[in-house]
């Protein structure tokens, strides 16, 4: 029988490699029409409310960039511990705390209305986020801990504790017993850059981390040892490259990025702390830097697609009563297919018998 | 109520809430041992849940339930499968997805659901030995999937310790290239094991929304997926040490919702971060003796296989 067979590649095809999240794309769209039809909405319809009614006015676009300026910084700071297989998967605690750090500043200065504030506060959720992606990173090279497992328990712990200084000591005395804290004042909020949109001025932050975290991936010696240490561990320790410097390099950028996109979402659209500040974007992030092969420019691009798959969950919540977890959905079947794809990077397909099974009895 | 009731009543407490946690860490550990990294618990854990609830749901009949929570996690491992197995993806990125697909799929799934109330599963009284002072109501006034977790395990251990197929499972996990040359299906072994996995995250996902808590949330789980996943690390992936770590952090959940209960003055929320920071000590302390994980961790864990004819 002619079954199609996997014959392994001589070496790794670039093409399929840029292809697949395209491809992996297309096949999530082509079973998000599936799931529409299945649920008795009109594929085109729904489409339609799902990608291109949030992006069809100006203050949809503005959306866009708002959602997907803390994927970008997220992402960008996941992948490079990625490449050197450093899996920080706790980049949605590391959030979280750098909100605390950052919003303690603003709630702790109500009256200060310098300039320093908001960088002040920046440098705040950057050390939070930091401080938080410490402690995995110091278990893992001090005690070998596995770093996966670590960083994901702490994101619980972080959301546990915003909850608690919401509820607790943050709390707005004036706020009808609201879990949420007041409401930070003009001078601790990103100013809007754009009249009619929300797009604030922490949306051009990644634009200034994209560039630095291209040097440094591709154009900087400690980029180098990052790709060898994820390509070839034994021969980036034979060449006398330091794995714990790498891993605590990783786990502290991961953060520090993670950290100011949190201090971004409660200093810009949210304006306070709440007990939920995100819509799981440092879940999302990891999906996104897969999608963008973890790479800056491609994580640009994968980090659009996420924020538009989250607006599109949105819109359809609202105009077709569909529940937000559409959203999740998608995000989890574009990361299957583009897994899926990725084996065309290293395999090809094969109808009939090829020169291994022909020769084997 | 005396003291020797309050004490079995928080032991059979512990109990329950080490079950979950030991059914989802008895399929990881058989998976792992077949040396397949699955990080995609929470996720199998949580299509469990969600499945058994609705078949309960909508039948009115909970062993329907149980059966469409095992199907549902082994669909879930299937699909696992056939990315990291078949196409050989990689096994941490496969799972981080199936653990962030099947929290969304769920939550899509359960939409209706939220509200839902449910008769959930009765504890079933062993005539005789549930009559015993405090050991009777702690061990033999439990329900059926309490009963079942221990069986399981038990027999999982013979399994893997005793019994030739579980002889030929390490071997898949240890020496993926011997076992092959010897002519075993390493491939097939694998997918065997991981779909155990699926199907005991899954039980352990009815066990939460069927007998624990009977009702569906979003996300009801709670990470105990992976908290199950370092259990496996803290057990050294030997089945019996498997249930001691899991009642042990069912005490520990357990202590804290007492505290609660019993009026101090500490807040709920930091109350709830133990089983978290339990989990990362615990592990801590584990990994620290690097010849030990060396020793006991299967030595082609998370490492693709691809025979080569």
């Amino acid at each position: 029988m002619m079954l199609p067979r996997l014959e392994q590649r001589a070496e790794a095809f670039w093409v399929a490699r840029y292809l697949s999240p395209f491809l992996a794309a297309a096949l999530a769209l082509l079973c998000g029409g599936l799931l529409f039809a299945s649920l008795g909405y009109d594929p085109l319809v729904a489409f339609h409310a799902f990608f291109i009614k949030p992006v069809s006015s100006l203050y949809g676009l503005g959306e866009v960039a708002l959602k997907a300026s803390p994927l970008l910084l997220c992402a960008l700071g996941l992948a490079v511990g990625f490449r050197c297989k450093v899996w920080n998967i706790g980049a949605e605690g590391q959030f979280t705390t750098g909100a605390i750090a950052g919003g303690g500043l603003a709630l702790a200065f109500p009256h200060g209305n310098g300039l320093w504030l908001l960088p002040a506060m920046i440098l705040a959720g950057a050390l939070g986020g930091m401080a938080w992606a410490a402690i995995p990173a110091f278990l893992r090279t001090r005690f070998n801990t596995n770093e996966i497992l670590t960083s994901l328990m702490l994101s619980y712990v972080a959301l546990l504790v915003l909850s608690y200084l919401v509820h607790g000591p943050w709390r707005d005395p004036a706020g009808f017993n609201f879990p949420q804290s007041r409401q930070f004042e003009d001078a601790a909020l990103f100013p809007v850059l754009f009249a009619g949109t929300r797009v604030n001025l922490s949306c051009a932050l990644p634009f200034a981390a994209l560039p630095a975290v291209w040097v440094l991936l591709e154009r900087s010696f400690i980029g180098f040892q990052i790709k060898v240490a994820g390509l070839a561990p034994a021969a980036a320790a034979y060449a006398g490259f330091k794995e714990r410097h790498l891993v605590w390099l990783s786990l502290l950028l991961g953060g520090a990025f993670a950290g100011i996109a949190g201090v971004d979402e409660v200093a810009g659209p949210i304006g306070q702390l709440l007990p939920n500040i995100s819509p799981g974007y440092g879940f999302a992030a990891i999906i996104v830097a897969f999608l963008g092969r973890l790479h800056p420019l491609g994580i640009l691009f994968a980090s659009l697609l996420m924020a538009l798959i989250y607006l599109g969950g949105e819109s359809v919540q609202v105009s077709l009563g569909l529940p937000l977890a559409v959203a999740g959905v998608f995000q989890g079947m574009l990361l299957f297919f583009l897994l899926g794809c990725d084996v065309f990077v290293r395999y090809r397909l094969r109808f009939g018998p090829g020169a291994a099974a022909a020769s084997s009895p | 109520m005396s003291e020797l009731d309050l004490l079995a009543a928080v032991l059979a407490a512990t109990l329950r809430a080490g079950t979950p946690l030991v059914l989802a860490a008895l399929g990881e550990l058989v998976t792992e041992r077949s040396g397949v990294l699955n990080l995609g618990v929470e996720g199998m854990m949580l299509m469990g849940a969600v499945a058994g609830f609705i078949a309960a749901a909508a039948s009115g009949d909970l062993a329907l339930g149980i059966a469409a929570a095992l199907l549902a996690g082994m669909a879930m491992a299937l699909l696992f499968g056939v990315l990291a197995l078949t196409l050989q993806a990689n096994q941490v990125a496969t799972g981080l997805a199936l653990s962030i697909f099947g929290t969304g799929l769920s939550a899509f799934l359960g939409r209706g659901y939220v509200d839902a109330i449910l008769g959930g599963v009765t504890p079933l009284a062993i005539p005789g030995l549930a009559q015993l002072p405090l050991l009777g109501p702690v061990l033999f006034d439990q329900d059926i999937l309490v009963y079942a977790s221990v069986i399981l395990l038990l027999a999982v251990h013979r399994f893997l310790a005793r019994s030739r197929f579980g002889l030929v499972l390490r071997a898949a996990g240890e020496s993926p290239d011997a076992a092959h040359a010897l002519g075993y299906p390493v491939i097939r072994i694998r997918y065997c094991a991981v779909m155990f996995g699926g199907a005991m995250s899954g039980l352990a996902g009815a066990y939460l929304s069927l007998a624990y808590t009977p009702m569906w949330t979003e996300n009801m789980s709670a990470g105990r997926g992976w908290i199950a996943l370092a259990l496996v690390v803290f057990a050294t992936w030997k089945p019996l040490r498997v249930l001691l770590g899991a009642y042990i952090f069912g005490g520990v959940s357990i202590l804290q919702l007492n505290i609660q209960g019993a009026g101090f003055a500490f807040p709920p929320d930091l109350l709830a971060t133990l089983p978290y920071l339990a989990t990362i000590v615990v592990l801590a302390l584990i990994s620290r003796d690097v010849r030990r994980i060396r020793l006991n961790a299967p030595a082609a864990l998370g490492k693709p296989f691809r025979p080569q004819t």
